[in-house]
């Protein structure tokens, strides 16, 4: 009794939706290069990349915005190197993007030693505390809506890239069923020599995802060293790169989907926090999400293989 | 003269990378308007011709011309640009998008050059639909439609872009009857609105009703070019199957005994809606080889999988010494004494980054003599594999080198290896020959013969006719699924006669084929 009602409270919800928003971009990241026939691993190693170069630049230049911008070049700057190794070197592509997670976790503390010139103790493992109030990513309280109880205090008041999270969901959708690039995506997902028959060049379009999963997941790393976080920290992005291939695959691919995906694993995430500040062991608590993730895995899998069992129709011949 | 050519290629020879010849001095000339056939044998360069003519293979050497002007079709784009369009076999649709969408892909009407227009996606379809009287749901998902509607969406897709010359590869090889003539239908249509139409196909009753030319390709070569109203399917037949060197085999009279492999009334409707074996019944027994001849595409192939349990068949039995072998899997068919030299040798036959020891032990990794339940007995592996490199003269540098790194000869060599030695009562060999160099051609054919006088009772599919007809003791001849014919001695069989039940133009009556099962 006492559980539940300290439990499902209104910053409670809030929270949910800040968990996830990094989540959502990672996703949506995903679904573009699914859409296109491109396996891109990396998104965990780019959005520590991004979060990092975010953060650091918009400490030194002093404005949020040019962090963000910085995140998203970084994002772009990975995602190309992940195209041209895998599609102008014939690098495997699982491989590149491994690679490019690696990077992501042991190359970033070793940039900032390099640039921050911390050594020593806790600071070199994080730049916490360069992101100041001033520097974080505005937050933006919705008029009338704030006003309006629990609804209000559940939905006003987050990042503005958290409500650009959601608006994404709706965008990348439209992107990839009303306009011609994305037609051009689908097809090359589905039929590359269909598409290459008609003269859509294959490869264009899969720089062209990587590119767009590169910009999202740059602004999921600016979410999390400029807001979620008050600076970067190592391996600070804990999984959410993974997580977004699991919340694709739940999500069936589809943006809708994979929102609803991201969804739940936001509310697995905020009840483990909240389950260990009731003061269950952390032990107990910290599998939640990945229990999700699994549960979340075995349902989509009997989902799909129930499609797939559907008789195939057979017409009779003459 | 030439002004009226829609495709004139002139002495066109195409040799691959790979030192194959597809295509000899070859001239093929189309009229603008007509339908003109291509023919020839599975083999005998009719899709490497075509390729080049919309630009997806270049000649080694040779001139194209489109409507006079001397063109180099370097790439689809360019054959598109000069009006050619194609209707690959093989269709190239997007499943999950609709007929529409797959229609303008690659040049997508857009409302203010951001959003697809998609009422204008439609009507293009529609009025092109209409215009040539090819009827599909322009908004229905490809993945939803039925073949024939999925080959107009092919063609369709092709006038949208301004082809005046269509190929169509092989066209009604996916299509029902209904279809097919559907399909014919159509054709003629688009003829007479003005276009001109290659039609590849070796079905010599198609041809004969549509088509106003027809050019003849045997072995990559030209034999002729003839007015359709002039021939007759006899003439047809002789050039195409046609045998250019008449092979010999050594080998005794068969004496065969009890029967091992009795197939009854098989049936097999596949995924397509097409009926691929249609009441096949068959015994085939010790000491004898079967062949199965017949145009590729008629059923021998399902066929095949049917008896090694690669499909559920719809109904009919497969015995095995007695005893049904339906639904057994691979492993106990082995068990039973069934082996098998696949077709498709790198994908079902061996393991092309496993060492020829590996490739070898595949199939008898659990025999006592090499595994003691715990570890292989490596020397035993080792001297055995030697042994039967030595016995099929297998050319490698050790019994570990890696399969893929053989020639394609020495790779078939390691497959027969391991079929012919793991006690066989039956071995199924299907095309085991294919593409393979004369040596270890004329080494299998020989092994062949020596297993089935030692009793072994050899099913033999091959669609090369020189192989299957010299080395069988008796054939079956496969046409659309049926048996179309049975031979039960094939000493004096002649390739004319052969060729009229492969194409379909005659089929035996039902007491001679009933023969072959030896009731």
């Amino acid at each position: 009794m006492g559980f539940f009602e300290f439990v499902f409270t209104v910053e409670f919800f809030f929270s949910i939706i800040r968990i996830t928003a990094p989540i959502i971009f990672a996703t949506l990241a995903a679904i573009i290069c699914q859409k296109g026939g491109v396996s891109n691993i990396g998104l965990e190693g780019t959005m520590m990349m991004s979060a990092l170069f975010g953060s650091l630049f918009a400490y030194y230049s002093g404005s949020w915005i040019v962090g963000v911008l910085v995140a998203i070049i970084t994002g772009i700057i990975v995602s190309l190197g992940i195209a041209f190794f895998a599609f102008n070197l014939r690098t495997n592509i699982i491989l590149a993007g491994t690679a490019v997670n690696m990077i992501g976790s042991g190359g970033t503390i070793f940039l900032v030693k390099v640039i921050t010139g911390m050594t020593e103790g806790n600071q070199l493992t994080s730049t916490n505390g360069l992101i100041s109030t001033r520097l974080q990513i505005p937050v933006i309280n919705i008029p009338i809506l704030k006003d309006i109880p629990l609804i209000g205090g559940v939905l006003s008041g987050h990042s503005l890239l958290t409500y650009l999270a959601f608006v994404l969901v709706f965008l990348t959708w439209a992107l990839l069923y009303k306009t011609p690039i994305g037609l051009n995506i689908r097809s090359v997902g589905e039929n590359p020599n269909a598409a290459s028959s008609v003269g859509v060049s294959v490869i264009k379009i899969k720089y062209t995802v990587l590119i767009i999963g590169g910009i999202l997941a740059g602004l999921g790393g600016a979410f999390m060293s400029m807001y979620y976080s008050m600076g970067w920290s190592q391996d600070m992005v804990a999984g959410r790169g993974f997580i977004a291939l699991a919340a694709t695959a739940m999500g069936g691919g589809e943006p809708l989907g994979g929102l609803l995906a991201a969804l739940i694993f936001g509310f697995a995430q905020a009840l483990s926090i909240k389950a260990s500040a009731v003061g269950i062991d952390s032990n107990l608590v910290s599998p939640i999400p990945y229990l999700v993730t699994i549960i979340g895995l075995v349902v989509f899998a009997i989902v799909a293989r129930e499609k797939a069992k559907k008789p195939h129709k057979v017409k009779e011949s003459a | 003269m030439t002004e009226q050519l829609a495709i004139q290629m002139k002495k066109i020879t195409k040799v691959y990378p790979n030192g194959v010849m597809a295509n000899k001095d070859v001239d093929f000339e189309v009229r603008k308007g007509e339908i003109h056939a291509l023919m020839g044998e599975n083999g005998a360069g009719k899709s490497t011709l075509v390729k080049m003519i919309f630009g997806m293979e270049q000649p080694t050497s040779g001139e194209i011309y489109v409507n006079g002007e001397h063109v180099h079709l370097t790439s689809p784009n360019v054959a598109i640009s000069k009006g050619i369009g194609m209707v690959h076999q093989h269709f190239m649709l997007v499943p999950s998008l609709t007929v529409a969408e797959n229609i303008v892909l690659g040049m997508v009407p857009t409302k203010s050059g951001v959003l697809i227009d998609f009422d204008k996606a439609i009507e293009i379809t529609e009025e092109y639909s209409k215009r040539y009287n090819l009827v599909v749901d322009a908004r229905a998902k490809v993945a939803n439609i039925p073949v024939g509607m999925k080959q107009k969406v092919e063609i369709l897709k092709a006038l949208v872009r301004g082809a005046k010359i269509l190929i169509l590869d092989e066209p009604t090889a996916v299509l029902t009857t209904q279809e097919t003539e559907e399909l014919f239908k159509e054709l003629v249509d688009l003829k007479n609105q003005g276009f001109t139409l290659i039609f590849i196909s070796h079905k010599l009753n198609e041809i004969m009703e549509i088509t106003d030319r027809m050019t003849i390709l045997r072995g990559g070569k030209f034999m002729g070019v003839h007015e359709t109203k002039d021939t007759n399917p006899e003439i047809i037949s002789r050039l195409m199957v046609g045998r250019d060197v008449v092979l010999k085999v050594e080998k005794e009279p068969a004496q065969p005994t009890d029967a091992v492999l009795k197939v009854k009334n098989l049936e097999y409707v596949n995924v397509w809606g097409k009926k691929m074996l249609d009441n096949v019944s068959f015994t085939l027994r010790k000491g004898e080889i079967l062949g199965i001849a017949g145009v590729e595409g008629n059923g021998q192939k399902e066929l095949v999988d049917a008896i090694f349990n690669f499909i559920d068949v719809d109904s009919g039995e497969i015995l095995l010494n007695g005893e049904s072998i339906l639904h057994t899997n691979q492993a106990n068919l082995r068990k039973k004494g069934i082996s098998l030299v696949p077709e498709d040798r790198m994908l079902f036959g061996i393991a092309a980054k496993a060492s020829i020891k590996e490739n070898i032990l595949s199939d008898r990794s659990g025999d006592p003599k090499y595994n003691n339940g715990v570890l292989f007995n490596m020397k035993a592996i080792e001297d055995d594999t030697k042994q039967l490199i030595k016995d099929y003269l297998i050319r490698c540098k050790s019994p570990e080198q890696e399969v893929g790194m053989l020639s394609g000869g020495n790779i078939q060599k390691v497959v027969v290896a391991r079929e012919f030695t793991n006690d066989p009562v039956l071995i199924i060999a299907d095309q085991p020959t294919r593409g393979i160099d004369v040596g270890a051609t004329e080494f299998i054919r020989k092994k062949l013969v020596e297993l089935s006088r030692s009793g072994i009772a050899v099913l033999l599919v091959s669609a090369d006719l020189n192989e299957v007809m010299e080395l069988s003791d008796s054939l079956i001849v496969m046409c659309g699924g049926e048996i179309a014919a049975y031979f039960e001695d094939t000493t004096d069989l002649d390739d004319m006669e052969m060729g009229k039940y492969m194409l379909g133009l005659a089929k035996q009556d039902e007491e001679q084929i009933r023969k072959v099962r030896h009731e």
